[in-house]
């Protein structure tokens, strides 16, 4: 009888279970709860009372924090919008760019690999007579330029590509998009969610004109984010979708969050002080997992570019290992898998899908999210737990057996189910 | 998602793993399932020719936790049984026993093909008549 059961030491310092699936959220910085603490209680006033001291001291924390994020990208204050995290401030850009902007054009160009914030917005626009173009990625993930040339017509009013992908960590060639779509007059709105705070975004140089980001990636609270609506060179006009007291510049109603708002602002000061030194660190931790699993284990396949990559992203397909499996496998450890089993929609994931890859690379995905507060110590239990559960899981796989046999898995007429 | 004990003590200790010479005139093969959707049995057994008794059974399965366990407990509910009575095996006895949620029941369906499968193949290569219908389950 064999054993599926890892015995793998546990290193000086680490604790269990590892959390590394920071790209679905990362644990708020305890220099973030400190900011934010006094904004509950003490602290309570209605950013929008304007005579008295309350509303006083919370619309200067507002402002405050709004300055902390535009100094992050590299915009002025007056371009922040505030909104409960980014599928919001999607929906706000893209339905708000639609409206606005429909005398104009009807025509929307977004890509594949989209979050579902966007590429279901874009859908909805699409049943309102909206026109939408869904451009297709190469096999490292990335979209090819001159496909958004040719995808721009005199009636594309909107481009909207994210920054950095949120499975497989690609970065898009935001400054050559911008460039064209500033060239052709076109709006440029990115989810700049995975990149805001872990690599240098500055919306001037990028030519970026609306860019959502969120508070709980970058060691934030949940439930705020931004949307930054650039107002000159061009000024971009967005129609409100909520609406209400005229808040944020009309762009968004609503009693502003503000316990939230401090530590998003605090979130991003934080990120600005402290990206250089993480994201060399991030990379090391990163580098070393890869090269720990590659030498240890034969067919696995690193998904997407790894020169086009966010510093704290891994992701790796094991190949004749199903992801669900190995996940259970290593249930002391918080990863995610593109498999189908761990989706609610039972379909394997459709980012990896978009890369070409066949869906059995697909099923057998782990993707490692390394943080801010992930250790070494961390990360060498973790390839040590992996590798042992791949091994095991391996000798239980008949497709594995069958490739070291020398069958070719594509000869094979598999009954599909 | 949670399992129950019974999944997570088949994974961590699937019974009957491993492979038969399946060029042996007693060893049935089924090999179900494809790699696309996530999972591949293949279950094995060997049938005494006097008894018809099935007196070892291995598998080897790539797919999730459920699948891994449906096809162990395959494994160990036919050892021991004739092969007529192995084909009375169904899937919804292999989900009541590991407690399957919803979604993993394709798991159980997988498994009784397996069996299915690898007593036709046995069937097949000793020219054992039809005596029950074996039905080409579609899913």
């Amino acid at each position: 009888m064999s054993t599926l059961e890892i015995s793998v030491a546990i290193p000086a310092g680490v604790t269990l279970p590892i959390y590394m699936d920071n790209h679905a959220t990362s644990p708020l910085d305890p220099r973030v709860l400190e900011a934010m603490l006094p904004f509950f209680t003490q602290k309570f006033g209605n950013a929008a009372s304007r005579n008295h001291s309350f509303g006083w001291e919370a619309e200067q924390a507002v402002e405050n924090a709004r300055e902390q994020i535009a100094k992050l990208i590299g915009a002025s204050a007056k371009e922040i919008i505030f909104t409960s995290g980014a599928t919001e401030s999607n929906n706000l850009a893209i339905k708000g760019i639609a409206e606005m902007y429909k005398e104009r054009g009807n025509h929307i160009i977004t890509q594949v690999t989209e979050h579902k914030a966007v590429l279901d917005t874009c859908k909805r626009l699409e049943k309102y007579g909206y026109r939408v173009t869904y451009l297709p990625v190469k096999a490292d993930g990335l979209i090819d330029i001159e496909d958004l040339k040719r995808a721009m017509d005199d009636k594309t009013i909107l481009v909207s590509i994210m920054f950095a992908n949120n499975e497989i960590g690609v970065i898009q060639p935001i400054t050559e998009i911008g460039k064209l779509c500033h060239e052709k007059g076109v709006i440029f709105h990115t989810d700049a969610v995975q990149a805001v705070g872990k690599i240098p975004v500055d919306v001037n140089s990028m030519n970026i004109d609306v860019l959502s980001l969120s508070g709980h990636k970058i060691y934030g609270p949940k439930g705020v984010g931004a949307l930054y609506v650039r107002r000159r060179n061009p000024r971009v006009q967005i129609s409100a979708q909520i609406d209400g007291g005229g808040h944020e510049r009309g762009m968004r109603s609503g009693t502003l969050n503000v316990p939230g708002i401090v530590g998003l602002g605090k979130a991003c000061e934080i990120a600005g002080e402290e990206m250089t030194t993480e994201a060399a660190r991030l990379q090391a931790m990163r580098d070393h997992l890869r090269e720990k699993l590659e030498t240890a284990l034969d067919y696995v396949e690193v998904n997407g570019s790894w020169e086009h990559r966010l510093p704290g992203n891994l992701n790796m397909s094991f190949v004749y290992v199903e992801g669900e499996s190995l996940l259970m496998g290593i249930n002391d450890v918080a990863v995610s898998s593109g498999s189908a089993c761990t989706s609610a929609t039972l379909e394997p994931s459709y980012v990896l899908k978009a890369l070409g890859l066949g869906d059995d690379v697909a099923h057998s995905s782990i993707r490692f999210g390394l943080g801010r507060f992930n250790t070494m110590a961390e990360v060498d239990y973790v390839a040590d737990k992996v590798i042992g559960i791949v091994k095991k899981l391996r000798e239980l796989s008949p497709l594995y057996e069958m490739v070291k046999e020398g069958i070719d898995l594509s000869k094979i007429e598999w009954a599909a189910h | 998602m949670a399992y129950s004990d019974k999944v997570i003590d088949h994974y961590n200790n699937p019974r009957n793993v491993g492979q038969m010479d399946k060029s042996s005139g007693d060893v049935g093969t089924g090999l179900v399932g494809a790699p696309e959707c996530g999972d591949v049995m293949r279950l094995q057994i060997r049938v005494n020719p006097e008894t018809q008794v099935i007196e070892e059974a291995k598998f080897k399965t790539f797919g999730c936790g459920s699948a891994i366990a449906s096809s162990s407990l395959a494994t160990e509910w036919v050892k021991g049984k004739t092969v007529s009575e192995a084909m009375e095996i169904k899937n919804t006895d292999i989900v009541k026993e590991l407690a399957l949620p919803p979604v993993k029941i394709h798991c159980s369906v997988l498994a009784e093909d397996a069996i299915r499968a690898a007593i036709g193949d046995w069937k097949k290569k000793n020219g054992v008549g039809e005596t029950t219908q074996v039905a080409v389950v579609a899913h």
